[in-house]
């Protein structure tokens, strides 16, 4: 019991993270209809700026506290990554806008491979450690919870919250709820409809990097190739959770986290992976838009 | 727009697009410095301890936002206006400049690439030698031709049927697996293994197909690329029968139907049996036109098939499902045939490259080859051979000549290694492309079944027989 409560522990705070990448992946697919296949290198980089930021406090200002620090760290990452994907979109995908449904797929997945690259490029192909932030562990019951652990999954509910009351109680989110519902409608009632998908891009990101720099400070090590595997899996669990549901997107997050650490503790980390996607195809066999999904009624 | 609707007021414009521009170049050196400030500016790397220490590239970052800036500059004050300027006077002249009458060359396109093919091992050989053709005939020939038929084989899927298909590399990796197993395991032979191949690989095309029959866009999508990384995994970690991440080596080459072979000890060795000086360059050779035997199986199975109900009710479905079910075509058949036979060229390509390659292991299957291959297609213009192949030759061989670009090194220094910027610009290369030319190099997704020009069937054209 003691083992599998800790095991949801574990699975809980790795879903948290890829919870807060599903949100971007859902928050756009929801408002412009693409997958961004490059978000999970906009994870990348944002746990690369945490990275550097990292380096750069602790050689500046040596013995800073460790709560400052790693909320530089993330206001940093945040800035930067949404910087980033602001750029991003400008570029590849509004050009491409009105242009037919598999362009921006393409100059997505181009993005993507230019971004991981860019940073092998710049910052070397090597594995990028860091000494340890935050390392105390409490036992509560038998169970061990690390600090990171607790910092993980407070950070990711605080977000949430933030996140959810922009959605649901601003101008702001009211205008994303508009655009993503009919963007010419919303367009034609005086929403700045490229300005609103420019800041849901920008949210995302910010999101991501978040998600970035507690992958950072919970492995302990970045590398370029990073973007791909944890992009994956919260892509996957937007499509679980039902794409465009944010909701969704979060226990879709959660899902995955606790299949991956279950099936890792019960079965074989070899195949924890495969478990995911084979989960993922037999759950949308039965419920082909996800769990949280609205049904897609097709108008002819 | 303002330009078209008061073109007086052209010459006064000219200081405020200076002004623009300035101010635009000006904003992009900002958000540039802003992108690259961490990335580009601090270089982190480890010292003797081991420790991540980090330094200031002030220089490196200066070039990087002075290119942006530069760039943006230019491209406001100078090229686009220019553009504009060509467009307007184009659409003043009020003549498009489509002329039906294509050249000799645009009329025997084909014909001449063939040739062209055909012949290029022998002139290959000739300009550099026996040894010297491996490299032209190798790393450009048949690289380049793998892709072409890996992305003909996608495009049935996606170009034909609609359906995304972020996995294809599964089929391939299932190809050069089943060829490397049983030829290892069995002994048997390349020309029996290449159909085996083909089936296997178009067995899976069906159990792929099985479960995401209900799903459409880009639910098919994740199913599709989650079922690659399924199959990778299990190449990776069933180690008993793959060997894992080590790979499957020494995979015994093909032969010209049992004849001649090209294993260095056979009595019956192709440069032996010739007198010729041994070299592996005949081997090569030899696989340059199997794979390209294969790709006009390929694209003549292809056109065959799109003139066919089954390709015609692929069209369909790919245009409109719900008008294609309605109309009695059966979409599970349609759906299931389209991933079988896509799923079966990938095969046979799989099958080639393990023989080609005399080794496979998982890393040749990542998802980035089907990235890859789908980027072809969508560049190529979903639907048009010609367009894929043309895609293919620039993707493919323009990343591969960067392998071989020596004397950048004497521009950069000798530290410099272009291989690593390979992927890179391929990335930039599927985004440049696509924003200038986003259907595509040739853009033609017209179904094959088209009624081209409205006919007025009225009663004196049925009087004179035209209806």
């Amino acid at each position: 019991m003691v083992y599998f409560v800790q095991q949801l522990v574990n699975g809980l705070t790795l879903g948290s993270i890829y919870g807060m990448i599903a949100i971007g992946y859902t928050m756009v697919y929801g408002i412009i209809g693409m997958i961004n296949f490059a978000h999970g290198d906009i994870f990348m980089l944002g746990s690369f700026a945490a990275l550097i930021v990292f380096l750069i406090l602790t050689t500046l200002f040596a013995g800073i506290p460790v709560v400052l620090a790693l909320l530089v760290m993330m206001i940093v990452a945040m800035l930067l990554a949404g910087l980033w994907n602001w750029t991003i979109e400008r570029i590849a995908y509004r050009p491409l806008r009105g242009s037919f449904r598999l362009a921006p797929l393409i100059t997505a997945i181009g993005m993507s491979i230019a971004l991981s690259n860019f940073i092998q490029v710049v910052q070397g192909p090597r594995n990028k450690p860091i000494p340890p932030l935050v390392n105390s562990n409490y036992q509560v019951l038998g169970i061990s919870i690390s600090l990171k652990q607790i910092v993980i999954i407070v950070v990711t509910a605080v977000l949430l919250t933030i996140f959810w009351y922009i959605v649901n109680k601003t101008p702001l989110g009211r205008a994303q709820r508009a655009t993503e519902q009919d963007r010419k409608m919303a367009a034609l009632l005086g929403i700045d409809v490229d300005r609103t998908i420019s800041i849901t891009f920008i949210m995302g990101a910010a999101l991501a990097a978040v998600a970035g720099t507690m992958y950072l400070m919970y492995y302990g090590v970045a590398v370029f190739t990073d973007g791909f595997i944890p992009g994956v899996k919260a892509f996957t669990a937007a499509v679980l959770g039902g794409i465009g549901s944010l909701p969704g997107a979060v226990l879709g997050g959660i899902l995955i986290g606790l299949i991956e650490s279950l099936w890792s503790a019960y079965f074989s980390i070899a195949y924890k992976d495969v478990a995911t996607f084979v989960i993922l195809a037999v759950v949308l066999i039965f419920k082909p838009t996800g769990i949280l999904g609205r049904p897609e009624v097709e108008k002819v | 727009m303002a330009n078209i609707s008061s073109p007086v007021s052209e010459p006064h414009a000219e200081p405020s697009v200076m002004a623009r521009a300035l101010k635009e170049g000006f904003f992009a050196g900002l958000v540039s410095l802003g992108l690259f400030c961490l990335f580009v500016g601090v270089e982190t790397y480890q010292n003797i301890n081991n420790e991540l220490v980090w330094r200031m590239r002030w220089g490196l970052l200066a070039v990087f936002v002075g290119v942006a800036a530069v760039g943006r500059f230019v491209n406001v004050a100078f090229i686009r206006p220019a553009l504009d300027k060509r467009k307007l006077a184009k659409a003043k002249s009020g003549i498009l400049d489509v002329s039906e009458d294509k050249g000799f060359f645009h009329r025997h396109f084909l014909k001449i690439a063939l040739i062209a093919l055909l012949i290029y091992p022998p002139v290959s050989v000739m300009l550099r030698g026996v040894q010297g053709s491996l490299l032209l005939v190798d790393n450009f020939g048949i690289q380049i031709l793998i892709y072409v038929m890996l992305a003909w084989g996608l495009n049935i899927v996606v170009g034909l049927a609609g359906l995304l298909d972020l996995g294809y590399v599964a089929f391939y990796a299932v190809g050069a697996y089943s060829y490397a197993l049983l030829s290892t395991h069995f002994g048997l032979s390349f020309w029996v293994l290449l159909p085996l191949a083909g089936i296997f690989a178009a067995l899976w095309g069906i159990v792929l197909g099985f479960p995401v029959l209900r799903l459409r866009g880009d639910y098919l999508a994740i199913v599709t690329l989650a079922f690659g990384e399924i199959i990778r995994l299990v190449l990776i970690n069933w180690t008993e029968v793959t060997k894992g991440t080590f790979g499957i080596s020494g995979i015994a080459k093909a032969s010209i139907f049992g004849i001649w072979s090209f294993d260095v000890g056979s009595p019956s060795n192709f440069a032996k049996s010739f007198g010729l000086p041994m070299s592996s360059a005949y081997y090569k050779i030899f696989l340059f036109y199997v794979i390209l035997l294969l790709c006009m199986l390929t694209a003549y199975v292809t056109i065959r098939l799109r003139r066919m109900p089954i390709g015609r009710a692929w069209e369909a479905l790919r245009e409109d499902e719900i008008a294609c079910r309605s109309l009695g075509i059966n979409t599970v058949t349609t759906k299931l045939t389209a991933f079988a036979t896509g799923a079966m060229f990938g095969g046979f390509a799989g099958s080639f490259f393990a023989a080609r390659q005399g080794f496979v292991s998982p890393e040749s299957f990542v998802f980035i080859e089907s990235a890859v291959i789908l980027a072809i297609v969508v560049l190529g213009g979903m639907g048009s051979l010609t367009g894929i192949a043309i895609a293919a030759v620039v993707m493919v061989g323009g990343t591969e000549l960067l392998r071989e670009m020596n004397f950048l090194k004497v521009v950069f220094g000798p530290d410099f290694t272009p291989e690593l910027y390979r992927m890179l610009i391929f990335g930039l290369a599927m985004v440049v492309v696509m924003l200038f030319k986003p259907r595509g190099f040739v853009g033609s997704r017209a179904p094959s079944a088209f009624l081209h020009k409205a006919k007025n069937v009225s009663g004196s054209f049925t009087k004179e027989g035209h209806g």
